[in-house]
């Protein structure tokens, strides 16, 4: 032992706490290996959405809608945004079953900090979502899907950012359910999100009575934005209107039961 | 601080240090339950005690307060002169919880480079492991696991900061025979270097063998406190058996610490809390032969002290 021996140690003081709250690049790593090993979050974020695409974008010209013919680069837009959004909610979900294995509250034992945590489970949910864009724009890219050089990161970055929403509504759901129900339970949610948000086909083609709820779901604005370097025009305040309201909204939700969680009582 | 210095009568200085666990009039209650009803406990450094009362004696919300999972109604817990949020941020404090707080899908190793990542200084991963008896297994998923070797991984990662104290919570809890003999057979050779254990059990024999001290817990309230012997003493003392023909029934009950003297025949029964004084007695100043002292064991005292028919 190179330490003095436990107990008899002069000065309790002198033992430090870890930088950052614990945060650390070995534990980002392992949680990496870790997700990589569920087979189900692999094909749900990962695959799901780059055969959604496959399906949707017809071919090197598009879907034809009632004779409007979309262009594959925007469904891919859309598509991307869906499966970082996919990815961020079921990152920020894991919290669900961590917490029903013990695992939670075990980490309260140790120096990490719930903060730490939090940030750590963010930051998974993001690289999900990133891993996801990537993978659709990958395929969008090597089936014919024809953008300027900037407009293909511009996008990109774009679609990436609704994982960061999507991510506080994992956390959201990941503190509210139980781990049984939390997969169920977010997967027809997306879907509607999705449909109603102009994901898989844009708003404007969507029957009346969808496009009048269209505003209020919480994929509308992110997905227009990230459509936005595409298709141009003029930018429509209520895009960042409700981007701010849902990261909002998922943000306080996620952090009010996040503290009731780890209180101490 | 966590030393005090404090000057002798003679103005010499000498340095004090924290105990490892002070608990002092602590209160916790949950509704209409009295969990823990005013608690005092005073943990040295380098002692080995246990905690034992049946279920809901109030021992897992008495360690639970110790490690700052939750907090008392009333009164204070001290560890090692701070409070426990404090000595669990410096790894000064571990614990091995009775279940769960694992992840299935990480391996034995994994899961302990995981936690070491956590804190400011950890021992070595395979020095751990080592110690643990699991450094065979590192390479093994969670959920491949039996509950032994789940639990000897709980005290791997318990072992990483180098903890000044040690709490595990009915550790042995499902385990069989062997699993149990092995987990303490570990614990026993790291707490020789001087770290302080407390542990929960509702297992008298491990109480016995494991603990240097005995906690007994009934509801809510510490109701012995000393070493297995003196736990013993205290509700039943010793029997005392001889043969002795013509005993004088009011000199016996005159001995010290004799509760009760029956005479059958020649034989006497003696009940005493100081069986040591009346062999003394007997075999000295009687012509008493056929001495023999029986011991009751622990679960006799155990069930003399928290039955419901003991007085509080």
């Amino acid at each position: 032992m190179s330490t003095p021996v436990p107990g008899t140690q002069r000065s309790f003081d002198a033992r430090r706490r870890p930088a950052l709250g614990g945060l650390n690049r070995t534990f980002l790593l392992i949680e990496v290996r870790r997700l990589l090993r569920n087979r189900r979050t692999v094909v749900l974020t990962l695959v799901v959405p780059a055969i959604l695409f496959i399906l949707l974008k017809s071919d090197r010209r598009g879907i034809q809608l009632g004779g409007t013919v979309i262009n594959p680069a925007t469904t891919m837009i859309g598509i991307a945004v869906y499966g970082a959004m996919l990815a961020a909610t079921s990152g920020g979900a894991m919290v669900s079953i961590e917490r029903a294995l013990g695992w939670s509250r075990q980490l309260r034992l140790t120096p990490l900090t719930p903060f730490a945590y939090i940030a750590i489970k963010i930051l998974m949910a993001m690289l999900l979502g990133l891993t996801s864009v990537l993978v659709v724009y990958t395929i969008g890219a090597f089936s014919g899907v024809e953008m300027a050089p900037v407009t293909w990161v511009l996008t990109a970055l774009l679609a990436w950012a609704a994982s960061f929403v999507f991510a506080s509504f994992g956390l959201f759901m990941g503190y509210l359910l139980p781990s049984e129900n939390v997969m169920q339970a977010i997967g027809p949610t997306l879907g509607i999100f999705s449909l109603f948000g102009g994901l898989f086909i844009p708003v404007n083609l969507l029957p009346l009575v969808m496009q009048n709820i269209a505003p209020f779901v919480p994929t509308y604005g992110v997905a227009a934005i990230a459509r936005f370097p595409l298709l141009g025009g003029p930018f429509d305040l209520a895009w960042l209107i409700s981007v701010l309201v849902w990261t909002a909204v998922f943000g306080l939700a996620a952090m009010t039961l996040f503290r009731r969680d780890t209180r101490r009582t | 601080m966590s030393l005090a210095v404090v000057a002798d009568a003679a103005g010499r200085l000498a340095t004090t240090t924290p105990a490892a666990v002070d608990l002092s009039g602590v209160h916790r209650t949950f509704g209409a339950i009295r969990a823990v009803d005013g608690i005092d406990l005073h943990l040295e450094l380098g002692e080995i005690a246990a905690l034992l009362g049946p279920n809901g004696a109030g021992k897992t919300t008495t360690i639970d307060m110790i490690l700052g999972l939750s907090q008392p109604d009333q009164g204070t817990v001290a560890v090692l002169g701070m409070a426990p949020s404090a000595a669990i941020s410096r790894g000064l404090v571990a614990a091995v919880m009775q279940t769960g707080g694992l992840l299935k899908d990480l391996t034995v190793r994994e899961t302990t480079r995981l936690t070491a990542s956590v804190f400011a200084n950890a021992r070595p991963v395979d020095e751990v492991l080592e110690r643990a008896g699991i450094v065979d297994i590192g390479n093994r998923l969670v959920r491949a696991c039996s509950g032994g070797e789940q639990q000897r991984l709980r005290f791997a990662l318990a072992l990483l900061p180098d903890p000044a104290l040690m709490v595990l919570d009915e550790p042995t809890a499902g385990m069989d025979v062997e699993g149990r003999r092995d987990f303490w057979t570990a614990i026993r050779r790291d707490a020789g270097q001087g770290r302080t254990v407390l542990f929960a059990t509702h297992y008298l024999e491990e109480a016995d063998a494991y603990a240097d001290r005995i906690i007994l817990l009934r509801q809510g309230r510490i109701v012995a406190d000393g070493t297995a012997a003196e736990v013993r003493n205290l509700s039943s003392g010793r029997s005392v058996r001889a043969t002795l023909p013509g005993a004088d029934q009011a000199a016996l009950s005159a001995l010290p610490g004799v509760r009760s003297v029956e005479i059958r025949g020649d034989r006497v029964l003696i009940q005493s809390l100081d069986s040591d004084a009346v062999a003394r007695y007997l075999l000295s100043s009687t012509p008493a032969h056929d001495v023999e002292i029986v011991v009751h064991n622990l679960e006799e005292a155990f069930l003399a002290l928290t039955g419901d028919g003991s007085p509080q």
